[in-house]
């Protein structure tokens, strides 16, 4: 059943895919980040983060407060490119 | 890029009142607002609130809202809000961007800042949670309440706090049928009063259970429900099946901080707070001088103490750009009160316990 539960709404990564990760020996969430893009859609990581910290955490035997987070950076939402170079250009008058 | 002297991210309680606090004092505050409507999650509130005279108890929260938004428009233009704009990064020389209306893309520099973006809702892991039909409860209570949107005809409840109970029953005042709310807990969590009108409706509550999976094509037609034991693991064979057309998940809210965090302010991941939270001072003030946080971005709360935050960090923000009123001492004295007394007794014994853990 774990291959139908959505841990990131963003990206469709599935609660199996994390746990196959887990299981091989990705047990951070950076790690997971990189192989799955976890974290780097729309919600930067807002919905999947606790859920997948949790199976880390679950997992492992840590505690929730041990575990790492990814860093957070700018944007937080979607920002089109040309709004970005439009502004950049007023600095430069 | 647009010079301020306080700049409050989110209008809601905690946002509008550090804007009343700090305008009163004298400062020149911006707001920003993602929303087109300010109040933040007040609005949709339709609810009478709790808590003491102070904060408007007894009235309900989208009418707070006005009283709040009355009191902004009485300090002219020294409140000035900006709806529709999304506060989208802050950097090191306080410098914080902005998109407005999707369409313009701006600097603000701020002597001082109130981060009051408030909060975020969790989301639970089971089979086919993706299925269109599935949301989370507060956004059912926007679709209904702000929007006048009929989410569907039958609701599965998950979660029986204080947002789950409330929602359920705004649902049937809506002439929508809640089949049942469930929680994997052993005991309800939301407050007696609000739980006891919709036992009354006839709404079964189940606490112990939990949703096992839901079930659809193009969109969710039943859930399967089943006990939990005191593990909260599920019991096989006490599975049930409710034919629905929406799910709510209401198992809590996460603090949304994340601007904070790409600022460098210390973070600390405090269950009692329900998430990553902000190290701060009695006062609201994180480890960067001149930014301060108040509301559920500081741990989730009730939108009473998140006022009472907001009302404390605006005044002491205004008051590190100089704009100390003659009853500075006594007013704070009186917020810190208020904020003790919001979290006295058992039901503060969490927050308390968190409260603890963050103070710089």
């Amino acid at each position: 059943m774990d291959e139908n539960t959505i841990i990131c709404r963003c990206s469709d990564v599935t609660l199996k895919e994390i746990r196959d990760l887990i299981a091989q020996g990705y047990v951070t969430y950076d790690e997971i980040k990189r192989i799955t893009r976890i974290g780097m859609g729309p919600c930067q990581g807002k919905t999947c983060g606790q859920l997948v910290l949790r199976e880390i955490a679950n997992a492992t035997g840590q505690s929730m407060a041990d575990l790492k987070f990814h860093n957070i950076r700018p944007p937080v939402v979607g920002v089109p490119l040309h709004l970005i170079a439009e502004e950049a250009k007023k600095n430069e008058e | 890029m647009k010079e301020v002297e306080l700049l409050i991210i989110g209008s809601g309680p905690a946002g509008l009142c550090a804007a009343i606090s700090a305008a009163s004092s004298g400062a020149r505050v911006l707001i920003l607002e993602r929303s087109f409507r300010p109040g933040g999650q007040l609005i949709k509130q339709t609810h009478m609130f709790f808590g003491s005279e102070a904060q408007y108890a007894s009235h309900r929260g989208v009418d707070i809202a006005d009283i709040l938004l009355d009191k902004v428009r009485a300090l002219g233009d020294r409140i000035e809000i900006m709806l529709n704009t999304t506060a989208v990064a802050f950097y090191e020389d306080n410098v914080v961007t902005a998109l407005k209306d999707e369409k313009e893309y701006f600097k603000i520099k701020a002597k001082s800042i109130v981060c009051a973006t408030g909060a975020f809702e969790k989301s639970l892991a089971f089979p086919n949670n993706d299925l269109p039909g599935i949301y989370g409860a507060g956004a059912v209570q926007t679709l209904m309440n702000v929007y006048g949107v009929k989410p569907g005809d039958r609701v599965l409840m998950v979660g029986a706090g204080n947002i789950g109970v409330i929602v359920s029953y705004q649902l049937m005042q809506a002439g929508i049928q809640v089949v049942a709310v469930l929680d994997a807990a052993p005991r309800i969590g939301a407050y007696l009063v609000h739980a006891s009108k919709l036992a009354r409706m006839g709404v079964p509550i189940l606490t112990s259970h939990t949703v096992k999976e839901a079930i659809g094509t193009d969109c969710i037609e039943a859930a399967v429900v089943c006990e939990v034991d005191e593990k909260f693991q599920p019991i096989p064979g006490t599975e049930t099946r409710y034919d629905v057309d929406v799910l709510c998940i209401s198992v809590g809210l996460s603090p949304l901080n994340e601007l904070l965090a790409m600022r460098g302010v210390e973070m600390k991941y405090v269950p009692q707070l329900s998430g990553s939270v902000p190290m701060r001072t009695e006062t609201c003030e994180t480890c960067i001088p001149g930014v301060f946080v108040a509301g559920d971005a500081s741990g989730i709360e009730e939108a009473s103490s998140a006022m009472v935050e907001g009302y404390l960090a605006g005044l002491c923000a205004a008051a590190k750009l100089g704009h100390v009123p003659e009853d500075f001492e006594a007013r704070k004295q009186d917020y810190l009160k208020q904020l003790e007394d919001l979290r006295s007794g058992p039901v503060g014994d969490r927050i308390r316990a968190g409260m603890k853990l963050t103070q710089l």
